[in-house]
């Protein structure tokens, strides 16, 4: 007779470690569940059982697994208010259906559950809060519950009640996780739409350069993309480009508007504009790194004659590098007022030729190479012919000019890589 | 009365438990036998002889099987089980409603 007792212990022992492994480790919440259901019933012979999870907010009573309840047993039911209320009055305690007629819960479901023979059920319940109900039908032995029996249901039941819960939490934590995704995307937005309000207002002080700071992101983009950099990293150039000349709002308008080459001393004027940029941008959070850098060093060159600061090579920040060659390339094959734009090909041949002087020879091969998918038809999207006009690139021979391009800039420049750090 | 036999043995069918009782794939064996039973076989046996013990999950999975011959009034016979898996469903009250062979 002890070693029967003995066995059936270790027959309910087994199961109690297993559900506690199971909860703990189970990956699928839907299996654990149906694991746990399998485990409760098994340790005790019960002929019948469910597992419903509580939702708080719809007040619903949703089953998520049930053994021998047959197809028409209700898979959800509502609980009221004071349902609620009593349940959590009761703790995690079996309720004996022959004792809880009293309960509205089951003046309700009465007949449904006398019907299924639910002996007991047992409220699960964590940290003061209803996270579903264990549903448990008559023995197999048909012996009624015992002491023992109510300690193993409730200890087992404990186990399953904390899984519920930790989904709770986990399905929570998602939801939260989703909505910052959905707020930092608006953000995002709004964040890129501000910034091409300001490209525009940029543009609309220069008649003779309208859309130009678009063009300069855009080339930005381009080039940022052949580098193969990072999706954000890409956004963040062309941001970068998009407000390079943000310094020129200060700038008075017949300077930049001015139908002749201007003098010495609105040169000078007009040369602080990188250095205003940076003061406008600086205060800015912005969520790419080196924005404010690029507007202040647009300008500098490799070779350290550019302005405002005659940085050398490696002292210029990586990103307003990409800023400079793509500024230049937008000027070049624009019209100003006392230039017309200059043929692709003495473009390219400009590029190849300052490479190493002005612009950093890995960003010439990568604007040249990013040129030439799309003279050879490789690359479909059109980016350059939309921002050049469709005739632009229609040159005899540009692409052997392209291919020279390539085969003679030597990526020397050692990269500072600011941007992408 | 060969014919008859014949007859009789059609109308039983065999499952083995093996080891798949004591796991949530277990469940398959259930359908099975779920199967066999709308299948109008009047005697399922459940044979034990590849099984080496049957835990909570095996007890449950046992369960369904008793539960859905009952209410298709169909005999559930165990075979070839252990002795201590036999005691196991004694002492559990599985025995009431199978007959051990």
């Amino acid at each position: 007779m002890l070693e029967h007792q003995q066995q059936k212990l270790i027959h309910t022992f087994s199961a109690l470690a297993d559900i506690g492994q199971e909860v703990a480790h189970k990956n699928n919440f839907q299996e654990m569940i149906q694991t746990s259901l399998h485990l409760l019933l098994g340790s005790l012979a019960i002929m019948r059982g469910g597992v419903a999870r509580y939702s708080k907010f719809g007040h619903e009573l949703n089953f998520l697994a049930v053994r021998g309840l047959g197809d028409d047993f209700p898979l959800s039911a509502t609980l009221e208010m004071s349902d609620e209320r009593e349940f959590l009055n009761t703790g995690m305690s079996e309720i004996e259906l022959s004792q809880a007629k009293m309960l509205a819960f089951f003046q309700r479901y009465q007949k449904v559950l006398s019907r299924k023979k639910i002996e007991m059920i047992m409220p699960l319940i964590v940290r003061n809060e209803l996270v579903g109900i264990v549903f448990l039908g008559e023995k197999a032995s048909g012996d009624p519950f015992s002491k023992e029996d109510k300690a193993v249901v409730q200890a087992m039941a404990r186990h399953i009640g904390v899984g519920i819960h930790q989904r709770n939490l986990m399905a929570e934590l998602a939801r939260r996780a989703e909505e910052n995704r959905q707020l930092y995307e608006d953000m995002r937005l709004t964040y890129k739409d501000t910034v091409k309000a300001f490209a525009t207002a940029i543009d609309c002080k220069d008649k003779y350069t309208e859309g130009h700071s678009v063009r300069v992101g855009k080339y930005s983009e381009i080039i940022a993309e052949e580098l193969g950099w990072k999706e954000e990293e890409v956004e963040g150039v062309a941001v970068a480009g998009y407000l390079h000349d943000v310094g020129k709002l200060t700038v008075e308008k017949n300077i930049i508007n001015s139908p002749k080459r201007i003098n010495a001393k609105e040169f000078k004027e007009l040369n602080k504009h990188p250095a205003v940029g940076y003061e406008i941008l600086m205060p800015i959070q912005h969520p790419y790194t080196d924005v404010p850098l690029a507007a202040k060093y647009h300008h500098e060159r490799l070779d350290g004659r550019g302005y405002p600061d005659g940085l050398k090579d490696n002292e210029i920040p990586y990103i307003a590098k990409i800023v400079n060659l793509a500024d230049s390339f937008d000027a070049m094959t624009t019209d100003r007022p006392y230039k017309r734009r200059r043929p692709i090909n003495e473009v390219v041949e400009d590029m190849q030729r300052n490479s190493g002087t002005q612009f950093a020879p890995e960003l010439v091969t990568a604007f040249c190479s990013g040129l030439l998918k799309e003279v050879q038809g490789k690359d479909k999207s059109r980016r350059f012919r939309r921002l050049l006009g469709p005739e632009y690139l229609e040159f005899e021979g540009l692409e052997p000019i392209l291919r020279s391009a390539l085969d003679d800039v030597n990526a020397t420049s050692s990269l500072t890589l600011i941007a992408s750090n | 009365m060969k014919a008859e036999l014949q007859k009789q043995e059609e109308r039983t069918a065999t499952i083995f438990a093996g080891d798949y009782l004591n796991k949530i794939t277990g469940e398959k064996i259930e359908l099975e036998c779920r199967r066999k039973i709308q299948a109008g076989c009047d005697t399922l046996v459940v044979n034990f002889s590849e099984t080496e013990i049957v835990n909570s999950i095996g007890v449950s999975i046992l369960l369904g099987v008793i539960d859905a011959a009952s209410q298709a009034e169909t005999k559930v016979v165990f075979t070839e089980v252990s002795e201590d898996t036999s005691q196991l469903f004694e002492m559990l009250g599985l025995t009431n409603h199978v007959t051990m062979q």
